[in-house]
């Protein structure tokens, strides 16, 4: 009797200058040269570049955004599941985190697993709840403010001091430095990404990020702090290093403990001149340059495959300080059959599927 | 961390590159300036950094132990050491 390979899918194939994650995970699952892994992509966009990266990438299927509903996400999920089987999800884009919360239930009942928060975990570390975290964690945050009309930039800097940065719920931020400034960036974000739109006091300093996982018990599984050392114009990271911080490392033990968070996170902060640290923002997921904890010698994407599949799992200490990524950009080849296949079907079987 | 704890971390090639692990932070320094951090990382003091100097380089007049001076005070601006540290005083 065949036995089928151990199947994990992962979402967030984009793989512009600003990356989704998606990629980075499934480097890291694939480090480690487990052959009779399959890898299935679940990708938003026929021309998500991740796609296309056979090498790594076994099955490819086309997914319904989360706003079409959640039984046209079950059901592609659950076909996805009929023609390859599935062992583990691991989502990795911020929009789609509260779907597969919700359906989490039914896909265990599939037998998939997965390593993710509550929602109410989740809403404890939204951008709108930043300060209460804080408070709750003992993490300093900067001062930030939640609106939901226009006329609140009036007098908003009584509370947020110019220059503040203006944010969506989910992603974006541009700097403002003037009431006309707050003004355009407000409306482009109620454009893109809708309300609340936030309102976040301006700290200099450097910027510092952790990768990290939380094991559900208030105690982390693993952490890898990093320092960008090259940013892009829409300020991404695009090099980076890991480095010596435990207090770094004890912000997001702190948050792991406030919070019993489950799965995977980055916390961004900013170190001010004084040395201080700066709570910026907790994403509920993997970042995009999640590849460096494996060359830190900490495969954090492998720990949460393993959490969701329900294996004793023991804390991962130590990583390799001076460990850098440097980002790049290549040229995939790809086969007009395979976008075809991907633009009509909406899928990409490289593998067979189940056999 | 104290200054001299900072000197201690960091990371230095022969080839003059320097790196320091609490901020991720990357340098490049001649050999004079490699031997100078050598020996402030040894707990030198700020003559004897000098003393140091003169006896690896053909130092001939200039003021080894004010050129030192000013090299600290450069690693402070470039937040390689928080204080003076005690050896290079």
């Amino acid at each position: 009797m065949k036995t089928r390979p151990r199947t994990i899918a992962v979402t967030g194939l984009n793989a512009t200058d600003n990356p989704a994650p998606g990629v980075g995970v499934i480097r890291a699952l694939r480090a480690g040269g487990d052959a009779s892994l399959r890898i299935v992509g679940l990708a938003y966009d026929a021309l998500d570049p991740g796609a296309y990266a056979g090498d790594i990438v076994s099955d490819v299927f086309m997914i319904p955004y989360p706003s079409q509903g959640l039984e046209a996400f079950v059901s592609r999920l659950e076909y996805v599941h009929r023609r390859v089987g599935l062992d583990v999800i691991i989502p990795t884009l911020d929009a789609e985190l509260p779907s597969f919360i919700d359906i989490a239930p039914r896909l265990h009942a599939m037998g998939i697993g997965t390593c993710l928060p509550t929602r109410e975990q989740l809403d404890l570390r939204s951008k709108a709840s930043l300060a209460a975290l804080g408070a709750r964690a003992g993490i300093r945050v900067p001062r930030t403010a939640a609106l939901s009309d226009a006329d609140e930039l009036l007098r908003i800097h009584e509370r947020v001091p110019y220059p503040f940065h203006v944010k969506g719920v989910f992603y974006g931020a541009t700097l403002a430095t003037t009431f006309d400034e707050a003004v355009s960036a407000y409306y482009k974000v109620i454009a893109q990404w809708g309300l609340p739109v936030l309102v976040q006091e301006h700290v200099t300093g450097e910027e510092l990020d952790v990768v990290a996982v939380g094991d559900g018990e208030g105690g982390l599984v693993g952490a890898v702090p990093m320092k960008k050392m090259l940013l892009t114009d829409k300020g991404k990271g695009w090099a980076g290093i890991t480095v010596r911080d435990p207090e770094l490392v004890g912000i997001a033990q702190a948050f792991a403990e406030a919070t019993r968070w489950r799965g995977p996170f980055e916390v961004e902060v900013m170190r001010d001149a004084h040395g201080r640290y700066h709570l910026i923002e907790v994403n509920p997921r993997f970042p995009a340059w999640v590849y460096l904890s494996v060359a830190a010698g900490m495969n954090l994407p492998r720990a949460v495959v393993d959490l969701a599949a329900g294996a004793p799992i023991e804390p991962l200490r130590g990583y390799e300080v001076g460990a850098m990524f440097v980002r790049i950009s290549i040229d995939q080849v790809a086969r007009i059959s395979d976008f075809q296949s991907m633009v009509t079907t909406g899928e990409l079987v490289r593998s067979g599927g189940l056999s | 961390m104290s200054a001299i704890l900072r000197l201690k971390e960091l990371a230095l090639s022969d080839t003059g590159f320097v790196f320091d692990p609490a901020s991720g932070a990357t340098f490049t320094v001649n050999p004079t300036g490699l031997c100078a951090l050598n020996a402030m990382k040894d707990g030198l003091s700020r003559e004897e950094v000098a003393a140091r100097l003169r006896e690896r380089f053909d130092i001939r007049g200039g003021d080894p132990a004010r050129d030192v001076g000013e090299f600290v005070e450069l690693l402070r601006q470039h937040g390689l050491i928080s204080a003076e540290p005690e050896g290079a005083q």
